[in-house]
């Protein structure tokens, strides 16, 4: 059988967020809770979290999150990276044995700095330089696969039912400040771990909902940009989308939502601010081949916040709700209310509408 | 009759007990082929002159006539059919270059036919086009993608010039002279109307089309018919014809006896004499020549407008396409060697180029290989014959599609392929205004608006299926194609997987 990469799967989902605007830390239990009452909406071929704020004490460090076929795949890639890298702190990433979860691969984690010497040989800035080398041991080196690469954040993903897998990882005893999760309902079975989702990308995370009819013009378009399109997944595409458009291009996030969800042309057409329209016709032109269109709810994950967009003909389900400090987001009311049933001001945003919450400055 | 004598290929057939001897096919025909014989009182016909252009079976009011393929040839033989055998005896009766127009007719593979289209089930939805917004606006040119910003912050919006089409199919070139006045007439109205745009061809633009510019691409060919700088201005794009895919690495030839009257003065070219273009432009013989002329143009225009290079699909478009894109083209104009001509040699438009599928495909994923493919919009002509041919040519990576033989076809022309006689009975290739008036430029108008706004809806539908809403999705979505009876190599070169996969 083909794995994920070899073959493009299309997947139903549950996705769900929570993040405090404080910064105030908490626990993975409640996001693992809010992901159990949406269980119907997997089917127990993937799931996985992202939890931001989570490695305080090596918040200057990249973490890198490894898969590992083998004990092999492990020292030629632990090999790789030494000649790269100062490895500051490395270790077997905890897991619990449950029943539910098996074939589970070998899972470490490195948290790292990048030689100067070879950032100013090579003229790149540390995060395009951490994003090659995760791309290159992904496309290159058998039985390694780089999940999570960003500072003070990690996902944590595997085949099995959402529930599951936090369980698994044992999120109940990680504290972030944000939290992002996946359920995968895939149309046939990935066969490995890395076609689980968050998908990420340094400190870029993103959980989707969604089959993007717009898949192969997005790839063939980021694709010129040095990024290589391993798992052949919506996310996949879309992480690398934004992170084209958030590091390289230094648009900001609304923005980013005017390009992969553009509202139609007949709607730039009636907006009479000049410069808004303008803006929009620019954005819309210049990166036309980045549009997504067919169904979608994308959440992102970054340090210090996140955003929620949907598609713009609004084709998934997707909420957004708030109590106190915490905003929530999910596919469904249900999965929102039953880890805060008194949550306030629930709407549902527009396709194309995007919804960005910031963690108060200096906060997290 | 004699050694000479070539075996009609038509035979017509006239249905006495139709027929009213009311002489209509007699008027209709410029070829002469219908007689009226005042000693019998009945009508007659010469086949040798019928090219089966069907307009007397058109206007025949009994339906009395047929054109039928003449059963008299010589005998069967794979290896000299019958017409390999009369273009021998044309050839020995005259010591000339066989001439033909009209696309390649040879029974080599259409691509298109063998390549699928995708629609959504299940795991997404389709969208209705009759219920949801559907975007077929396209953009061409230049979209660089590094962004500035002013002193503020702020992005600078200003985007490099682009021509702004309502549907991304645009009139490929056919220049006034070998096509007649009405046609242009109709063809820069119904680009009007629809948002597109209709191109000159090497002939120069008539004074009267001018207020439709912002509608009109000037051609700027090897011979530089009718091009100074009040033309280059009057067009919404400059298209600097390198090649047409019916005759890649030839000029063109219009006869002396289409260059009269206006055609003469908007050509600037004295009547009566044959208009050649060269092969090459002689101030274009590499790539770097090509740049000066690319930047002499927008001198001229004040860097206003988008510069169009149109080239032949031959062997190494790919490499071609790609010095284009590096020479300051805005646009790259690939044309297959289905393309049509108002006159080529047949060996040419038999056996010169290739096929425009393969040829975009390889164009695009070159660019994209070579991280330029923003940086250039790719039009794809050469025998687009419908809104499927459209969309799977957007899907393979083109921005929009240049038809010209279906424009025709939309006006009468029934493909004859006899233009280079300048005796098109329809009235659009030729000079005679006996057959010029037989086109009315309004009813060609509207003929031609209604094929692209049905192939408009077409294309809507396709796309709704797929669940894409906008065409800018679709382009370069080679997921959404799959071959059917293409080898490993011919699923390479288009960058798609066989159906089934």
């Amino acid at each position: 059988m083909e794995l994920e990469g070899q073959v493009r799967i299309p997947s139903g989902c549950a996705i769900a967020a929570m993040i405090s605007r404080t910064g105030r830390k908490m626990t993975g239990e409640k996001i693992v809770k809010s992901m159990a009452n949406m269980h119907a909406r997997s089917n127990g071929l993937g799931g996985g979290f992202a939890g931001y704020g989570i490695y305080p004490e090596y918040k200057d460090f990249y973490a890198l999150h490894i898969f590992f076929d083998d004990r092999t795949a492990r020292k030629n890639c632990e090999a790789y990276l030494k000649e790269r890298f100062e490895i500051v702190h490395s270790e077997r990433i905890m897991t619990r044995t449950i029943p539910e979860i098996t074939d589970e691969p070998v899972i470490w984690r490195y948290f790292v700095s990048p030689f100067q010497s070879l950032l100013s040989s090579m003229q790149l800035d540390e995060n395009e330089f951490v994003a090659r080398v995760v791309m290159k041991i992904n496309s290159d080196m058998t039985g390694a696969y780089v999940f999570s690469s960003g500072k003070n954040m990690g996902t944590f993903k595997a085949v099995g039912y959402p529930e599951d897998v936090g369980v698994f990882y044992k999120l109940d005893e990680y504290e972030g400040y944000s939290w992002i999760a996946h359920g995968r309902y895939p149309t046939n079975t990935p066969g490995w771990w890395g076609g689980a989702h968050p998908f990420s990308l340094l400190d870029y995370s993103v959980v989707h909902n969604g089959e993007i009819s717009s898949y192969d013009a997005n790839r063939r378009y980021i694709e010129m940009f040095g990024y290589k399109c391993t798992l052949q997944t919506d996310t996949e595409v879309i992480t690398y989308i934004i992170d084209y458009l958030l590091r390289r291009q230094k648009l900001d996030l609304q923005n980013i939502a005017n390009i992969i969800a553009a509202p139609f042309w007949n709607t730039i057409d009636a907006i009479e601010d000049m410069e808004k329209r303008n803006l929009l016709k620019y954005l819309r032109t210049v990166y036309s081949s980045l549009l997504i269109t067919g169904p979608f709810s994308i959440i992102l994950g970054f340090n210090g916040g996140l955003m929620a967009l949907n598609d713009r003909l609004k084709l998934r389900s997707m909420v957004v709700g708030e109590k106190e400090d915490i905003s929530y987001i999910a596919s469904e009311e249900s999965a929102i209310r039953v880890i805060e049933p008194e949550v306030e001001n629930v709407w549902a945003p527009a396709g194309g509408e995007p919804v960005i919450i910031r963690v108060k400055e200096g906060a997290e | 009759m004699s050694i000479e004598f070539i075996n009609p290929e038509f035979e017509v057939v006239r249905d006495m007990t139709r027929c009213t001897n009311c002489g209509l096919c007699e008027k209709q025909c410029a070829n002469g082929v219908h007689r009226f014989n005042s000693v019998t009182k009945k009508l007659e016909s010469d086949e040798t002159k019928c090219v089966n252009c069907q307009r007397c079976v058109a206007f025949c009011p009994t339906r009395a006539i047929k054109i039928v393929k003449n059963p008299c040839r010589i005998s069967d033989n794979s290896n000299w059919p019958n017409d390999t055998v009369n273009e021998i005896i044309k050839q020995a009766n005259s010591s000339g270059v066989l001439l033909s127009s009209m696309g390649n007719p040879k029974p080599n593979p259409v691509y298109w036919d063998k390549i699928l289209i995708n629609a959504s089930q299940v795991t997404n939805p389709s969208i209705d086009p009759l219920r949801e917004p559907m975007e077929t606006r396209v953009f061409l040119g230049s979209k660089s993608s590094s962004i500035k910003y002013d002193e503020n912050g702020n992005i600078i919006t200003k985007l490099n010039p682009l021509l702004e089409l309502s549907m991304p199919v645009m009139f490929s070139a056919m220049s006034y002279g070998s096509i007649s006045y009405n046609a242009h007439a109709a063809l820069a109205m119904a680009a009007t109307d629809i948002g597109t745009m209709y191109n000159t061809g090497e002939g120069g633009l008539h004074e009267d089309f001018y207020k439709y510019g912002s509608n009109t691409i000037v051609q700027v060919a090897s011979g530089r018919f009718g091009v100074h700088e009040a033309y280059l201005n009057a067009g919404a794009a400059i298209e600097i014809k390198m090649g047409q895919g019916a005759k890649p690495g030839i000029g063109g030839h219009l006869p002396g006896a289409k260059i009269v009257g206006d055609v003469s003065r908007t050509r600037m070219i004295p009547e009566g004499y044959d208009a050649i273009s060269p092969a090459p432009h002689h101030d274009i013989y590499s790539i770097e020549d090509l740049r000066q002329l690319v930047y002499s143009l927008k001198e001229a225009t004040d860097y206003k407008k988008p510069i169009i290079v149109k080239v032949a699909a031959v062997h190494n478009i790919a490499a071609i396409a790609s010095g284009i894109a590096r020479s300051g083209a805005d646009i790259i104009a690939i044309d297959g060697y289905r393309g049509g001509t108002g006159a080529a040699p047949t060996r040419i438009r038999d056996n010169v180029g290739i096929p425009v599928e393969l040829a975009l495909a390889a164009v695009d994923q070159r660019l994209r290989e070579e991280g330029i493919r923003n940086t250039v919009s790719l039009v794809a002509g050469g025998s687009i014959r419908n809104a499927s041919d459209v969309v799977k040519a957007v899907a393979l990576g083109a921005d929009a599609c240049y038809i010209a033989t279906s424009a025709l076809i939309a006006m009468g022309c029934h493909l004859c392929r006899s233009c280079q006689t300048g005796k098109c009975n329809w009235g659009i290739a030729t000079q005679r205004p006996e057959l010029t008036s037989r086109l009315d430029p309004q009813i060609g108008h509207t003929r031609l608006m209604n094929l692209l706004l049905s192939w408009n809806s077409e294309i809507k539908e396709m796309m709704g299926g797929m669940g894409i809403n906008s065409i800018e999705a679709l382009c370069g979505n080679r997921l959404m194609l799959r071959g059917i009876g293409l080898t490993e190599k011919e699923l390479q070169i288009l960058g798609i997987s066989h159906a089934g996969e």
